[in-house]
């Protein structure tokens, strides 16, 4: 896929949780193509403590409006700064960058499991399998109930179950542990979220002979697989997260 | 439009903007943002004689105007080099140098020479920062006898343009520079990175997996300038300068240091296009300062 340099325009920047933005990215052009799964390389201007770009996963991105959604953790100088950006400030950005997620087939019955802001790339995969006919499962899960992101959202494009460690909300403990696993049988599962819950899942998923794959993050610079600092090891040796990931299939993976 | 072209012993670099290795893979990664064509070379990842998987994760900490990396030159060495990745890039319409590393001088010569076969490659430079394994793991480049060992056993070996990339964390880095210039090298390139770390506080551990690791960025400018201004007076051979260099404005500072020819590195990562932007500011500021050519300022300083 193509990647391109742009000077994106910033629609609308709305906090929507005291760690988390929503930003809103449109261009004089049409957006490139970009499938679920990828990511953008940001460059945060005005923040003299950081230097590189932020990659950010692609949330979801709305044709007819022309807007890029990029879901936001506001939990260093560089993504701080991003959070004061303001209708028609210009967001530089690197796109779209690695592999993504592996698309759906018609009749597979396809889980999207999700936790923290690793929901967000989840939303744009689930919609794009929403228009091909295939309907998506998602299962997010948060600490407590406020911590749920999109949740509406995520209702226009599939069933979704929810769990929060505290039982605020949907069923009381991590992903793992709801019974939507136990009631119905998943072709395959799209992860992505903090790695202890992924691993969780790639473990749930390993024991069951469901297919599985992970969307990692590791710190990178060039976000082009030219600099090889985002590796990770695997079972072909060392391989960037930025160009031969974010997604890997779980069977590729060091986990366990 | 002032002329760009600068020449490196028999190399000819149409405008002497070049890429360093490490930060711009092999080029075909950054096709589509940049036109390969437009610069005056591109030097590849560092190629060892053996595979390498380099070290573990992770391999790099952001830092005030820079990073620090430890990649540890991780490549599938120059025979997978030559047999996949130089059929790929030998038709790009630019010098194609290759970054060569070792761990003795033999394999460094060896290296060399199977590069030597490769028609389409004018040029290697060569990586001398690397640790002698056979030397408690101390770098060839940060004494003159071990730079001299690597730049001689390759020098026989190596018929084409040799360009030595040369260490800062030395002493007197003109004394290597000396010594690499009385052992036949073509140029010296400089500098490779510096020194560093960094501390996570809460976990109280470093953030590179091998402690240390090399600064590069803007931070490493001034220190970077100062040594080829040194160097530059030292030897009569070419100097190609980098360290920091973002700009056109950067570059021109190196130029008049005393450098023939640069390279951007750390600087793609912020804008992978930049090498383009650095080549087109430095012939409008000639161009706007009634210069003909690059060469009239060139070693002015």
């Amino acid at each position: 896929m193509k990647k391109y340099l742009l000077d994106l325009r910033v629609k609308s920047v709305e906090r929507i949780h005291e760690r988390y933005v929503l930003i809103k990215l449109t261009d004089d052009k049409p957006l490139p193509e970009m499938l679920p799964g990828q990511f953008v390389e940001v460059r945060v201007d005005g923040s003299p403590a950081t230097f590189l770009r932020r990659p950010i996963s692609i949330n979801f991105v709305d044709r007819e409006r022309n807007e890029l959604w990029l879901l936001v953790a506001t939990i260093g100088d560089g993504t701080r700064r991003l959070a004061v950006l303001t209708q028609g400030d210009i967001l530089n950005c690197l796109l779209p960058l690695g592999n993504g997620f592996t698309p759906a087939k018609v009749g597979e019955r396809v889980l999207l499991i999700g936790g923290g802001v690793g929901v967000a790339p989840l939303l744009y995969m689930g919609a794009e399998m929403q228009k091909t006919g295939i309907e998506p499962t998602f299962l997010l899960g948060a600490r407590t109930a406020k911590d749920l992101l999109l949740t509406n959202i995520f209702n226009m494009y599939g069933r979704v179950y929810v769990t929060t460690e505290d039982g605020s909300e949907g069923e009381k403990g991590f992903v793992t542990n709801h019974s939507i696993l136990q009631q119905e049988h998943f072709d395959r599962i799209s992860t992505c979220g903090p790695t202890p819950m992924m691993k969780a899942v790639a473990r749930l998923a390993r024991d069951r002979g469901i297919d599985c794959e992970a969307s990692l993050e590791n710190l990178m610079a060039c976000g082009l697989g030219a600099c090889l600092c985002c590796v990770e090891k695997t079972t072909e040796g060392n391989l960037c997260v930025c160009k031969d990931g974010p997604v890997f299939n779980i069977s590729r993976l060091l986990w366990e | 439009m002032a002329d760009l072209s600068v020449k490196i012993k028999d190399l000819a670099l149409k405008n002497p903007v070049m890429t360093a290795s490490g930060t711009f893979g092999y080029g075909l990664e950054f096709a589509d943002l940049m036109p390969l064509d437009g610069i005056g070379g591109i030097i590849v990842k560092g190629t060892t004689l053996k595979p390498r998987e380099g070290n573990d994760y992770p391999r790099m900490a952001e830092t005030a105007c820079g990073m620090l990396n430890c990649v540890g030159l991780q490549n599938k060495g120059v025979d997978y080099f030559c047999e996949h990745i130089y059929p790929q890039i030998k038709d790009i319409d630019t010098n194609m140098i290759v970054n060569v590393s070792g761990s003795s001088p033999e394999d460094y010569a060896e290296c060399a020479a199977r590069i030597d076969a490769l028609e389409k490659i004018p040029a290697i430079e060569l990586n001398i920062s690397c640790p002698n394994v056979k030397d408690g793991g101390m770098a060839f480049g940060v004494t003159c006898a071990g730079a001299s060992s690597v730049v001689k056993a390759v020098r026989q070996a190596y018929h084409k343009t040799l360009i030595v990339k040369l260490s800062p964390n030395v002493t007197d880095i003109s004394e290597i520079a000396r010594a690499v210039e009385a052992e036949g090298a073509d140029s010296v390139s400089l500098i490779n990175t510096l020194m560093g770390m960094a501390i996570d506080i809460e976990r109280r551990k470093t953030l590179l997996s091998i402690n240390t690791g090399g600064l590069s960025g803007p931070a490493v400018k001034p220190v970077a300038l100062r040594m080829v201004w040194q160097v530059a007076k030292a030897v009569r051979i070419p100097v190609v300068g980098l360290g920091g260099i973002c700009s056109a404005k950067d570059a021109i500072e190196f130029l008049m240091a005393g450098a023939t020819a640069i390279e951007i590195g750390t600087a793609n990562f912020l804008d992978p296009a930049i090498s383009i932007k650095v080549r087109d500011g430095i012939s409008d500021w000639l161009d706007s300062h009634g210069c003909q050519s690059v060469q009239e300022i060139i070693g002015v300083i």
